[in-house]
């Protein structure tokens, strides 16, 4: 996305002083996707290729009804199919839209060494800013729910926008509006929670019993939030994370190491300074010069002795 | 290069050329390598032409140090093997960092301090070439996992924080002990130069008659 919002951001990726935020009196909004409703016609995929220009090669077919196999920079959303058998031996068929979760705290963001190549708006919409992204793929690293993908022809790093262009000028984004099932809905954050809420008591009234909102706290909630029929084990819907979070190695790369590594550094080169004030430099002496002339002179005058000895001796 | 008369060689050309290959690729990744690290050092992607430049010429920057590194292996490795006298030399840090020569053991070609800077970098570098490998993301993106590429990257940057403050310690040795530099870029020390810093390697180079910088080489450059 281009950088059409620049004065709310909460969060600015590689950016240690605090970004331009003065207007940041907007709602926390929320994409949520009830699994339940969901019909697996596509088109959310397709209204997200119209309204973002997006047409990824055409693949092959493998016996799989998820097209593309998988996200790619030309792909932000992809509904994944699984077949899973209940305990009761009954077939359901679970199908998930996959994409960017929009995390309230992101690991892309975290991750990215590019100052303002992913940002935040107040609204908690995580984008891309593809003029700075520099295509290193930290964000891959970062993110905990493996979205973005970094394009081979122009090494910057794409996923869903969560349609920044169209929220931004009140419209809902792309895929909420080509749902047919309203299966995908819109709004404040509060507001989705609460409708959710409902959906919800209704699906264990019908005997959904571990029906929940998958927002989970491990990165602090997301802008894209899931009604799971079996929200006690979301990896059923296609390697959903159950407790999705930051890894450890990368929140200490992107945390502690970096002031440490740098003052060390410092340290370093501090230690080099004093020392060449304390100590000072360590020069040769004039008696070093004559004690090594001694001992060459006298290994000199051993060989020319060896060598008239062995002069003296018949060839 | 003209060396002068009765000096002797420490580092022989190809060494120094290696050398300085490998110091000028180090000097490129540790100014690279820290712009993507650190946000406020970022600014330094600039001497690349930017961050998408940076990134893409780091990975092969540190591919040519790594192949320049091993031939710095090969010329350096015999003279670096850890020996008892080492860690004699290694208790009068005290009195070597003072200046102070009395007490401190005679010592060969490289002394402990040196031979720590190069198996430092000997362990470090081939972290950072494996590490550096898996988080390439343009060639070897699916060669590993993602979980597996968030560990190298932390891997990366730490061995790479340990090798810059090596490195720091390197070039102030160089500084500190005066003739050090010019041993590395003419090539060639005074006996006092020798006799005082590496008085062991003096001795066996006397012995034998040679120039350095191995001893029993090139006996008859002395007399030049």
């Amino acid at each position: 996305m281009a950088d059409l919002q620049s004065q709310d951001y909460i969060r600015r990726s590689a950016t240690t002083l605090t970004p331009p935020s003065a207007r940041s009196h907007e709602d926390q909004v929320a994409k949520l996707i009830d699994v339940t409703r969901c019909i697996g016609c596509k088109a959310c995929q397709a209204a997200c290729m119209e309204w973002n220009d997006l047409r990824s090669p055409v693949g092959e077919f493998t016996g799989s009804y998820d097209n593309p196999h998988d996200l790619d920079p030309h792909t932000w959303t992809l509904m994944r199919f699984t077949e899973h058998e209940t305990d009761d031996g009954n077939l359901e068929w679970l199908i998930r839209k996959d994409g960017c979760m929009h995390c309230e705290d992101p690991g892309c963001l975290k991750a990215c060494p590019a100052p303002g190549a992913i940002v935040q708006y107040a609204n908690g919409i995580v984008d891309f800013i593809s003029a700075h992204c520099i295509g290193c793929g930290y964000c891959v690293a970062g993110c905990p729910f493996n979205i973005p993908r970094i394009s081979k022809v122009d090494h910057k790093s794409y996923k869903c926008t969560l349609c920044s262009d169209r929220v931004e000028v009140g419209l809902e984004p792309a895929c909420v509006k080509a749902c047919p099932t309203g299966a995908i809905m819109f709004g404040s954050k509060a507001d989705m929670t609460d409708w959710a809420g409902d959906r919800i008591d209704d699906l264990k009234s019908r005997g959904y019993q571990n029906a929940g909102l998958y927002d989970p706290p491990g990165v602090s909630g997301t802008h894209v939030m899931y009604v799971l029929h079996h929200a006690d084990k979301p990896s059923l819907y296609a390697g959903l994370p159950d407790d999705p979070k930051i890894s450890p190695a990368v929140t200490f790369w992107k945390g502690l190491i970096k002031p440490v590594a740098l003052a060390g550094v410092a340290l370093a080169a501090v230690s080099g300074f004093l020392h060449w004030v304390i100590a000072g430099p360590n020069e040769v002496q004039p008696e070093d010069e004559a004690e090594a002339e001694h001992l060459l002179a006298a290994e000199r005058s051993k060989k020319d002795g060896d060598n008239r000895y062995n002069a003296d001796k018949p060839a | 290069m003209t060396r002068p008369k009765g000096t002797l060689i420490r580092n022989s050309t190809g060494t120094r050329l290696n050398h300085w290959l490998t110091a000028a690729c180090f000097v490129l990744l540790v100014l690279s390598g820290l712009s993507m690290f650190h946000p406020l050092l970022f600014w330094m992607s600039a001497l690349f032409g930017g961050g998408q430049w940076t990134r893409a010429i780091h990975p092969w920057i540190g591919l040519v140090l790594a192949v320049s590194y091993a031939a710095m292996i090969v010329q350096f490795l015999r003279d670096n093997l850890w020996s008892k006298d080492d860690i004699a030399w290694a208790r009068t840090i005290d009195k070597v960092l003072a200046n102070e020569e009395e007490g401190v053991p005679e010592v060969a070609r490289f002394n402990a301090g040196q031979k720590m800077v190069f198996w430092s970098m000997t362990l470090l570098i081939p972290v950072l070439l494996v590490t550096g490998i898996f988080v390439w993301d343009y060639y070897f993106e699916s060669l590993t996992s993602i979980e597996t590429q968030r560990y190298a990257l932390l891997i990366h940057s730490l061995a790479a924080i340990a090798a810059i403050i090596i490195w720091i310690t390197h070039v102030y040795a160089a500084i500190w002990v005066r003739g050090s530099m010019r041993a590395m870029t003419q090539g060639y020390v005074t006996p006092g130069w020798a006799w005082r810093h590496h008085r062991k390697w003096f001795r066996s180079l006397a012995a034998t008659g040679s120039a350095g910088p191995r001893p029993g080489k090139a006996a008859d450059e002395t007399h030049k």
